[in-house]
């Protein structure tokens, strides 16, 4: 019996061996380990052993049992292994074929450039303000040191709508509004990007409507040398580490001491070139110190506060730092335009 | 402003600067160089000739053969000017010059006779030929007799002048003339400044026994002065001073008229030269014109006048617009010999009324216009009659027929150093403050921090401490101003809620796959009208128009941003990008007014287009094109990220599809619509089959509910049943599902549309919908009772309200 049991394993153990399907050895495992199985036919006929016989083939029988189980079942992950194998190679994909297309929109470069503005001088702590688009020819001219009959203020050089109200042609009136709504006239410390229009034919470097930030800060010991240092990290930041910036002496009506701000040409870094037409530098913005009148008009004291203001304008640093050549290509929303910034 | 290098010489010494560099020290401080160039270009070895000789050319009709001495020889020359003659003094160049443009002068065989150089016309010399004086326009240039033989003609004729183009801003008006630069770069370089002289000699004859002047008009005239010249010879005003003119771009004509233009740009006055035999009278009377009198300029034009022009008359009649232009029939002529010379302040408002209407901008009228130095109306008067003296042998009349005063007074502003430096950033000292006035020329008395300036008559922009800030503050160079950060309390900057939420808005929107647009809010009569939402339409009254648009196309304020958007999708469509989608957020303006005497309301919308396809995997044979449920699923996603709960209702909206629009509510208030264009404005607007949507972003931002609260994920599983309705096709899908919802019960979480179908084995005019009803109770498992019950109170519901039937 024992040589029976032994028999039975090693033949057993050949057929797991040779099996190379699920199906094979399936087909093993229910003709050695089955109910109907030649082991349990031997130990059916265990009855027929003496006492001490029967817990040893007892146990052989069982230790063959496992012996087979445990083989099939090494076998059978094998198989599954390789099955899993063939499954995968069969399901192949060419890898190279072009993806399904994800939704891609993204922001209009104006809107970049004026976010990326914003978030330059909320760092330095700046609010956001905005106004209205439709002014009054007040908020727009008289608040801002421009009266009634200064040349500035042409009825042919703004859209207007009636005597008073007009297209507003700066971003200017909302540092009047923004003073004016200070009840309690705490400092102000805001930037305000808009819409802005002025009565020009549309051209290559002319825009009937175009893009304004302004900023202001009012408070008590606002000093010249705060307006270079805060333009000269907005230029850094803005530009580059390695740009200079250089004011020279301007006039807004709103502002005295007025400026305008260079920043050195990234072309030639100051040695002239056809960027900056010679000269080594190219005009940002306007900026100053705002003018006494301004503030007393929008009530706040000009002996207690003093103040500084800038004006600068979205497409044209667009243009400069992205080589824009047209003025135009920002409103005409070309699809080809669009995508060119939607990168990050 | 042109100022040319060599006139400025004569008043302050520069050559301790190259020309570049001054350029560049003069805009650094207050006034922009806008230009640097050479008045002619670089000619060499030409020089002064004298015309021995003059004959006809043996064998050509036009040539001339002449003999030229031009100092250590006598060239034989060709020379085909008309107006060559025996005599003459001109340029010659000789063999070996270079003429502007690289031209070469060789030793030359014309006709068989040999040329040795070229007798030239200043345009060969480089002169623009606008600057040429009229009688040598078609001919060779002829130099005064008593010019030296052989002398350098690039010096004679000042053709190495540099002339700077300064860019002047309003307040700097003082620098329209050669004083007014000159006081600039003294100040700049630090060097004294030398002042013109303005001595003459007159006659005991008085110029009142001949003249009186009157004004009427004494506020647009508060002086007027009239110098008496006698005996004037006109001829040509002396070389230099052509030259300086045709340096600053005036083309000179004869000596009284150059004398005139000379000093109005020295001094930055206009005068004007009157010829006393045809003036009409011997009294001026200054007043404004009546209404339609007439007057013909010197430009031969007939004016028209309004009682808004100021005229000089002859107390008859007009004979010059006052500070424009002078009249024709009093026009100083080659046969003059009595000059009246003018010398006034009229008021730049006046003056720029008339230059406006007539559109006259001339030299003198520009610097009437900014205001001239009251203190130098008539030194620039003197000045000319000296010059007159000199060079048009004029015999002066004793004393001025005057009129008028003038404030000369200088106005004082007080500065401190303490304050300056306060207001800077600075730490300049009292003694810093003293020199930048004295390199300013400006008078003060100082004590201690405290200085009193007198700001001179020729700034008249200086009134205010301020002024005077920027004053000290350019002279001590922006370049030497510390940077420094504002000291003043640490305010936390950054974005309001609503700013906030609209950048999360735009970033929700890229990434469904729209890209941003700004388009114009200008736009036609008949755009600003189409596609207007329901509630912008029932809360206007009237569109916003321009006054003076500078087109029809833009002259009109936006009530949506569509039409301009939906032009620019056209833009791209016929630029084969079928594939569009694009959204804006910008202000519409409308006016709850007939007419507007108010600002409009401006409400920001959130604007979208969507056009051709949506997905697109080719290999893969996938296309979608856009449809309502594409533009539809963005917005009621965009709507889920807000948290707004928003009906989709069946609408009718002008130049929408009437069966592909729905309009959007909130609690029964419209904010907005989503559909189809119109296909006959589709077809307007040259779009293709184009989805739109328009939304009231400022309700959105005043309504968003900023945080989001917390709920408890549910920890008991939930059931879901189907159930598939048939009912008739006119009942909406969104109705069915209210009542399931309302029907349902508060253990319905969500609801979901899984199939719609019409056709086959269905009643004619009847449709199926197909509902996934999710059932979840937070507290417990569900049971079968809960749920059947719930089920069967939307079976009553539905059959009750919209005779649904369970299908079969």
């Amino acid at each position: 019996m024992k040589d029976q049991l032994q028999a039975l394993e090693t033949e057993a153990l050949q057929k797991v061996a040779e099996a190379t399907s699920l199906k094979e050895l399936q087909d093993v495992r229910v003709a050695y380990l089955g109910k109907k199985g030649p082991i349990t036919e031997v130990l059916r006929g265990m009855g027929k052993l003496s006492k001490e016989e029967r817990p040893v083939i007892g146990e052989l029988a069982n230790t063959v049992r496992g012996n087979i189980a445990d083989a099939i079942d090494g076998k059978k992950e094998t198989i599954e292994a390789a099955e899993l194998e063939k499954q995968l190679e069969e399901e192949t994909i060419d890898v190279t074929l072009p993806g399904r297309p994800a939704p891609t929109g993204g922001p209009h470069l104006l809107t970049s450039i004026v976010e990326e503005i914003e978030d330059l001088f909320i760092g330095m702590g700046f609010e956001v303000r905005e106004g209205p688009e439709v002014e009054t020819d007040y908020y727009n001219f008289e608040a801002l040191n421009l009266p009634k009959g200064h040349p500035a203020r042409d009825m042919q050089d703004s859209f207007y709508i009636t005597e008073d109200i007009l297209m507003r042609t700066h971003t200017s009136p909302v540092q009047a509004r923004t003073m004016n709504a200070m009840e309690d006239k705490r400092p102000v410390k805001m930037i305000c990007p808009g819409k802005v229009y002025r009565r020009d034919t549309d051209d290559a470097t002319h825009s009937h409507q175009f893009t304004q930030i302004e900023g202001l800060y009012v408070d008590k010991n606002v000093r010249m040398s705060d307006l270079k240092g805060v333009l000269d990290r907005f230029a850094k930041q803005m530009f580059g580490e390695d740009r200079e910036i250089r004011l020279r002496p301007s006039f807004f009506p709103f502002t005295e001491p007025s400026v305008e701000m260079d920043i050195s040409c990234k072309m030639c870094h100051g040695d002239g070139c056809s960027v900056c037409k010679q000269t080594g530098w190219i005009e940002i913005l306007g900026a100053g110190m705002v003018h006494p009148r301004v503030l007393e008009m929008a009530g706040y004291d000009p002996k207690v506060y003093s103040g500084f203001a800038f004006g600068m304008g979205p497409e044209r640093i667009a243009m400069l730092k992205y080589g824009v050549d047209d003025i135009r290509h920002f409103y005409t929303n070309d699809k080809r335009f669009l995508k060119q910034y939607h990168q990050a | 402003m042109f100022v040319s290098l060599n006139w400025l010489k004569n008043y302050v010494d520069i050559d301790q600067l190259s020309p570049k560099d001054l350029a560049e020290k003069i805009t650094k401080s207050g006034i922009e160089v806008e230009g640097l160039e050479r008045f002619a270009s670089e000619s060499t070895n030409v020089v002064v000739g004298y015309v021995e000789s003059c004959e006809q050319h043996p064998d050509a009709d036009k040539l001339n053969l002449c003999k030229v001495n031009v100092g250590d020889e006598t060239l034989q020359i060709i020379c085909g000017a008309p107006n060559i003659a025996q005599g003459q003094k001109v340029a010659v160049a000789k063999p070996g010059a270079v003429l502007p443009g690289n031209f070469k002068i060789k030793k030359a065989k014309l006709r068989g006779v040999e040329s040795f150089g070229m007798i030239c016309s200043l345009q060969e010399l480089g002169v623009e030929e606008k600057f040429v004086p009229k009688e040598f326009a078609s001919g060779i240039f002829v130099f005064p007799e008593d010019t030296e033989i052989g002398a350098d003609v690039t010096e004679l004729l000042n053709l190495d002048d540099i002339i700077l183009e300064l860019g002047l801003t309003p307040n700097r008006s003082d620098a329209l003339s050669m004083l007014g630069v000159a006081y600039e770069v003294a100040a700049l370089l630090d060097v004294p400044i030398r002042l013109p002289g303005t001595i003459y000699q007159t006659v005991e004859e008085k110029t009142k026994e001949h003249v009186s002047v009157s004004v009427e008009a004494t506020e647009q005239n508060p002086y007027y002065g009239a110098f008496l010249l006698k005996d004037v010879k006109i001829g040509p005003s002396p070389l230099w001073m052509r030259n300086y003119l045709s340096a600053e771009g005036i083309r000179p004509i004869n000596n009284v008229v150059d004398i005139t233009n000379y000093v109005l740009l020295e001094y930055g006055q206009p005068l004007h030269a009157f010829d006393f035999d045809t003036f009409g009278s011997n009294e001026v009377v200054v007043r404004m014109a009546e209404q339609d009198e007439k007057l013909v300029t010197i430009d031969e034009q007939e004016r028209t006048l309004t009682n808004e022009h100021l005229v000089i008359t002859n107390g008859k009649e007009p004979v010059a617009l006052a500070g424009v232009m002078g009249g024709a029939n009093s026009e100083v002529s080659d046969d003059t010999t009595t000059v009246l010379l003018e010398a006034a302040y009229f008021d730049g408002q006046t003056v720029r009324k008339a230059s406006k209407d007539f559109d006259l901008r001339s030299d003198a009228s520009t610097r009437f216009e900014k205001g001239v130095d009251p203190a130098r109306v008539k030194q620039a008067g003197e000045r000319a009659v000296q010059l007159l003296q000199q060079y048009a042998g004029a015999t002066v009349l004793d004393g001025v027929a005057e009129t008028g005063e003038l404030d000369l007074t200088e106005k004082q502003v007080t500065i401190w150093t303490s304050v300056i430096n306060d207001r800077l950033g600075t730490a300049m000292s009292n003694e810093d403050i003293a020199n930048i006035l004295r390199k300013l020329n400006f008078n003060y008395e100082q004590d201690g921090e405290t200085f009193i300036v007198s700001a001179p008559t020729r700034r008249q922009d200086i009134v205010i401490f301020e002024d005077m800030l920027e004053e000290v503050a350019r002279i001590y160079g922006y370049d030497n101003l510390p940077f420094t950060l504002p000291s003043g309390g640490s305010q936390a900057g950054g974005l309001t809620k609503q700013q906030e939420l609209k950048r999360h808005v735009k970033q929700f929107m890229e990434g469904a796959g729209l890209s941003e647009t700004v388009t114009y809010s200008l736009t036609s009569k008949e755009r600003a009208v189409e596609l207007v939402s329901p509630e912008v339409a029932e809360e206007m009254v009237s569109t916003v128009s321009l006054a003076m648009p500078m087109s029809e196309e833009h002259s009109t304020l936006r009530l949506s941003i569509l039409p301009e958007m939906l032009s620019s999708v056209a833009y791209n469509l016929a630029r084969k990008q079928d594939n569009i989608a694009y959204y804006e957020i910008g202000s519409v303006f409308l006016s709850k007014e007939e007419n507007v005497t108010e600002q409009p309301k401006e409400t920001l919308r959130l604007a979208g287009a969507l056009t051709g396809e949506w997905t697109t995997h080719p290999w893969q044979q996938e296309k979608k094109a856009v449809d309502f449920f594409v533009a539809k699923g963005i917005l009621e996603a965009l709507f889920e990220s807000l948290n707004l709960d928003v009906t989709f209702t069946q609408a009718k909206v002008d130049g929408m599809h009437p069966g592909r629009t729905a309009q959007l509510f909130v609690s029964g208030r419209s904010i907005g619509f989503v559909g189809q264009v119109h296909p006959a404005l589709q077809k307007k607007y040259d779009l293709k089959e184009t989805y739109v949507f328009d939304v009231d972003f400022d309700y959105i931002l005043a309504n968003h509910e900023n945080e989001p609260s917390f709920t408890q994920i549910p920890r008991y599983p939930s059931v879901t049943r189907d159930i598939a309705l048939v009912v008739d096709e006119s009942i909406p899908a969104g109705e069915l599902q209210a009542t399931i919802t309302k029907a349902g019960g508060e253990l319905v979480k969500s609801i979901q549309v899984f199939d719609v179908y019409q056709g086959e084995h269905l009643e004619q005019g009847k449709k199926s919908i197909a509902f996934s009803v999710f059932y979840q109770n937070p507290e417990q498992t569900l049971t079968d009772e809960e749920v059947e019950a719930s089920y069967q109170a939307i079976l009553t519901a539905v059959a009750e309200e919209h005779q649904a039937e369970l299908r079969g």
